[in-house]
C-alpha cells in the first residue's frame, strides 16, 4: 500500500488543511505524506497510535510551530523528521529526501542535515562547551583545525564565546541551551527541530532563546520546526502553525489566520491561554439577568484582525450617541493581527431600551462577534 | 623480626601486586566491552540483541555465584593450557582473570546504565554511529563510575589473591596462611594483614582521587 492509498481510505480528509496547498513543490523543507505511527503492543501493554493521517508540508524557510498538549503525538513527529522513529505507514520527506526509507550508513548522513535541540538540553557533562559543540563534527569526520574554527564561530553566533572552556555543570539554563543550538547548527543543517527547547527555562531567558532562533532562522536561512505546548513560543516566533490532537492535525496554516478564527476547541483552548476567555472576577460576580433603572448591559465582543479594536470605542460612542463604558479589555497580538476581547457597559434608559439593540447591531454590522452578558447596576 | 621475614613480606607483596595487577588488566580488557555490550543489548537497545544478552548474563551469574577457591581447582587442565604450569603466580593470573573478568562487567554494565538516556538520543539525532556512541558518549559519561568500578574489581582481587596460594600462587595471603597459621607466627599473620591494608587503602584513595578529578557533574572549583 503506498501512502496516497492510505490516505484515501482514512480518517475525512476535511480534517486537515496543508500549509502549502501545493505542497509537493521545492519550497517545502518537510513533508509528512499519508503518515500514521503505532507503537506495538509490549509487555502487556496494549499498542499505542501516536498518529493518524498526517499529511501537511511545512514551508523552506519557515519557522513553524507544532503546538500539542502532552501525548498529542508532538515527540513522535518530531522523531519522524529526524528519522530516530519510522513510520508505520507514509513518508516523511526531509529536503527531496525520502527519510523514512533510510537506514543505516545514508540516515546517518542525512540526519547531519537536521539538528536538534532538547528541552533537557542533554549536554555531555564530561566535556566542555567547545568540545561539546564539536561532538558532531568529530562524528561527522571533520578535521581538528576545521572543527576549532568551527566552534570558535558558532560559540560566538550563539553569544556566549566567553564560556568556551566551562563545563555544562558551570553554565545556566539558558547558556546551556545556547550550547545546544550550536551543536545543533554545528553541520549546517537546513532543518534545525526545536523539542519543547524553552519549556524547561524562565520567561526572561525563554525570550532571549526565543529572539536567538529568530535571529537564526532570518540570518542563516534554516527552517525551524517549534514543538511545544506553550502558546507563547508560538505567538512569539512562528508564523504558521500545525494543532495537534489525539493523534491528528486538527487545524494548520498560518497563525495569524489559525489564531484569529479558531475553529477546533484545541485551538480555542490555546488561544484562552493568551488572550484568556472569563471574565474578571468583581466583574462577573455582579452581572444579574434583570436590567435595573440607572444600570447598563454587559455586552462582550471578540477583536479579531489589523487594528480592528483601535478606534471602536469612540466609535460607538459617536454614531450611536450612547456613553459607552469600558468594563474589560484583553488585547494581545498574534501573528501581526489583533486578538482578544472588550467587555462594554451599555448606559441604559436614557435614549430608550434598544441601547442593547442598537449596539449589538452596529457590533454584527462591522463584523465584531459579540454576545450580550446580562446587566450591572 | 629478622631481615629474611621482612624479606619474605616484601617479596610475597610484590608477586600479590604482579597478579592484581595483571589480573586487573587482563578482567578489564574482557569486562569492559562484556559490560558495555551487556548494558546495550537489550530489546530496542544499541546493539540489541536479546539472546545473546541473556546466555551472556547467565554465564556472568554462573562464573560469578562459583566460590572462587572452586573456581581455581576446577580449571586447573585450562590454566595448564594458557599458562603452560598450573603452579605459581603467573598460572594463579587465570583463574583472577577469569573471576574479575564478569564481576568487572556487571560493575560497567552499572555505570553505563546510569549514563542519561537523552544523551544517546542526542548523538543519535546527529548520525551518530552505534560505536561511535560507545566511545564518544557512554565510556566518556561513565568515566567517574567506570573508575570506581576498577576500583572495586583491584580490591576485591586483593581479597582473592590469598587464596590462590591452595596452588602455590604466592602472595601475601598464602605467606600468612603458611608462617602465620601453620607455624605458630602471629607476627607474621599480622604484618601480612597490615601490608594488605595499607595496599587497599592506597588503592581505594587513588581510585576516588581520578573519579573524583574525571567528574565535571558537580561544579568545582
Amino acid at each position: 500500500m503506498n501512502a496516497h492509498q492510505s490516505l484515501a481510505i482514512g480518517q475525512p480528509i476535511e480534517r486537515f488543511e496543508a500549509i502549502s496547498p501545493a505542497a509537493d513543490e521545492p519550497e517545502a523543507m518537510v513533508r509528512f505524506a499519508g503518515i500514521s505511527k503505532t507503537y506495538p503492543a509490549y509487555r502487556g501493554k496494549p499498542g499505542v497510535s501516536a498518529l493518524q493521517n498526517i499529511d501537511f508540508a511545512i514551508p523552506r524557510g519557515s519557522i513553524t510551530g507544532v503546538i500539542g498538549r502532552s501525548g498529542a503525538g508532538k515527540s513522535s513527529l518530531v522523531r519522524l523528521i529526524n528519522g530516530l522513529e519510522k513510520p508505520t505507514t507514509g513518508r516523511v520527506i526531509v529536503d527531496g529526501r525520502d527519510i523514512s526509507a533510510l537506514a543505516g550508513r545514508e540516515l546517518r548522513l542525512a540526519q547531519r542535515s537536521i539538528g536538534m535541540i532538547f528541552q533537557h538540553f542533554n549536554l555531555l557533562s564530561s566535556r566542555t562547551a567547545a568540545d561539546n559543540i564539536a561532538l558532531p563534527l568529530e562524528i561527522a569526520g571533520w578535521t581538528k583545525a576545521d572543527i576549532k574554527a568551527r566552534v570558535t564561530e558558532l560559540l560566538a553566533l550563539v553569544g556566549i564565546a566567553d564560556k568556551h572552556d566551562r563545563y555544562p555543570s558551570e553554565l545556566s539554563g539558558g547558556q546551556k541551551q545556547r550550547v545546544g543550538i550550536a551543536r545543533a547548527l554545528a553541520t549546517r543543517p537546513s532543518v534545525l527541530l526545536s523539542d519543547e527547547a524553552t519549556s524547561a527555562l524562565d520567561p526572561q531567558t525563554t525570550r532571549a532563546i526565543l529572539d536567538l532562533l529568530a535571529n537564526i532562522n532570518r540570518e542563516l536561512g534554516v527552517t525551524i520546526v517549534l514543538i511545544t505546548h506553550e502558546m507563547s513560543v508560538v505567538r512569539q516566533l512562528a508564523r504558521d502553525v500545525v494543532v495537534l490532537d489525539a493523534g491528528h492535525v486538527v487545524e494548520s496554516g498560518h497563525v495569524a489566520d489559525i489564531f484569529t478564527h479558531p475553529k477546533h476547541p484545541i485551538t480555542q483552548s490555546f488561544l484562552a491561554e493568551v488572550i484568556g476567555d472569563s471574565l474578571p472576577v468583581s466583574l462577573a460576580s455582579r452581572i444579574v439577568a434583570a436590567p435595573s433603572a440607572g444600570g447598563q448591559a454587559v455586552i462582550r465582543l471578540q477583536v479579531r484582525g489589523a487594528g480592528a479594536g483601535d478606534t471602536l470605542v469612540a466609535r460607538l460612542a459617536r454614531e450611536l450617541g450612547l456613553d459607552v463604558s469600558l468594563l474589560s479589555a484583553r488585547i494581545d497580538e498574534i501573528g501581526g493581527q489583533q486578538v482578544g476581547s472588550l467587555v462594554l457597559g451599555i448606559p441604559l434608559g436614557i435614549p430608550g431600551e434598544d441601547a442593547v439593540t442598537r449596539t449589538l447591531a452596529f457590533l454584527s454590522q462591522h463584523q465584531f462577534p459579540a454576545e450580550h452578558l446580562g446587566y450591572v447596576a | 623480626m629478622s631481615p629474611e621475614l621482612i624479606n619474605l613480606i616484601v617479596q610475597a607483596t610484590f608477586e600479590s601486586l604482579y597478579m592484581v595487577g595483571i589480573a586487573a588488566l587482563l578482567g578489564t580488557a574482557f569486562g569492559l566491552p562484556l559490560g558495555v555490550f551487556l548494558a546495550t543489548s537489550r530489546k530496542g537497545e544499541l546493539f540489541a540483541a536479546p539472546i545473546v544478552n541473556r546466555v551472556l548474563g547467565i554465564v556472568v551469574n554462573a562464573t560469578r555465584s562459583t566460590p572462587f577457591i572452586i573456581l581455581v581447582v576446577a580449571i586447573i587442565p585450562f590454566t595448564r593450557l594458557v599458562a603452560g604450569t598450573s603452579i605459581g603466580s603467573t598460572a594463579a593470573i587465570v583463574p583472577l582473570t577469569i573471576a574479575s573478568a564478569p564481576f568487572i562487567a556487571r560493575l560497567v554494565e552499572a555505570a553505563i546504565r546510569e549514563v542519561d538516556g537523552g544523551l544517546i538520543e542526542t548523538a543519535s539525532s546527529f548520525g551518530a554511529s552505534p560505536l561511535q556512541i560507545v566511545f564518544k558518549v557512554l565510556i566518556p559519561e561513565a568515566l567517574p563510575g567506570l573508575l570506581l568500578a576498577l576500583t572495586l574489581a583491584v580490591v576485591s582481587l586483593l581479597g582473592y589473591s590469598a587464596m590462590v596460594g591452595a596452588v602455590g600462587g604466592g602472595g601475601l595471603g598464602d605467606l600468612g596462611i603458611r608462617y602465620g597459621y601453620q607455624r605458630f607466627m602471629p607476627e607474621m599473620m599480622l604484618a601480612v594483614v597490615v601490608v594488605l591494608i595499607a595496599l587497599v587503602q592506597l588503592v581505594q584513595s587513588a581510585g576516588d582521587y581520578l573519579a573524583r578529578r574525571v567528574n565535571r557533574r558537580l561544579r568545582h572549583r
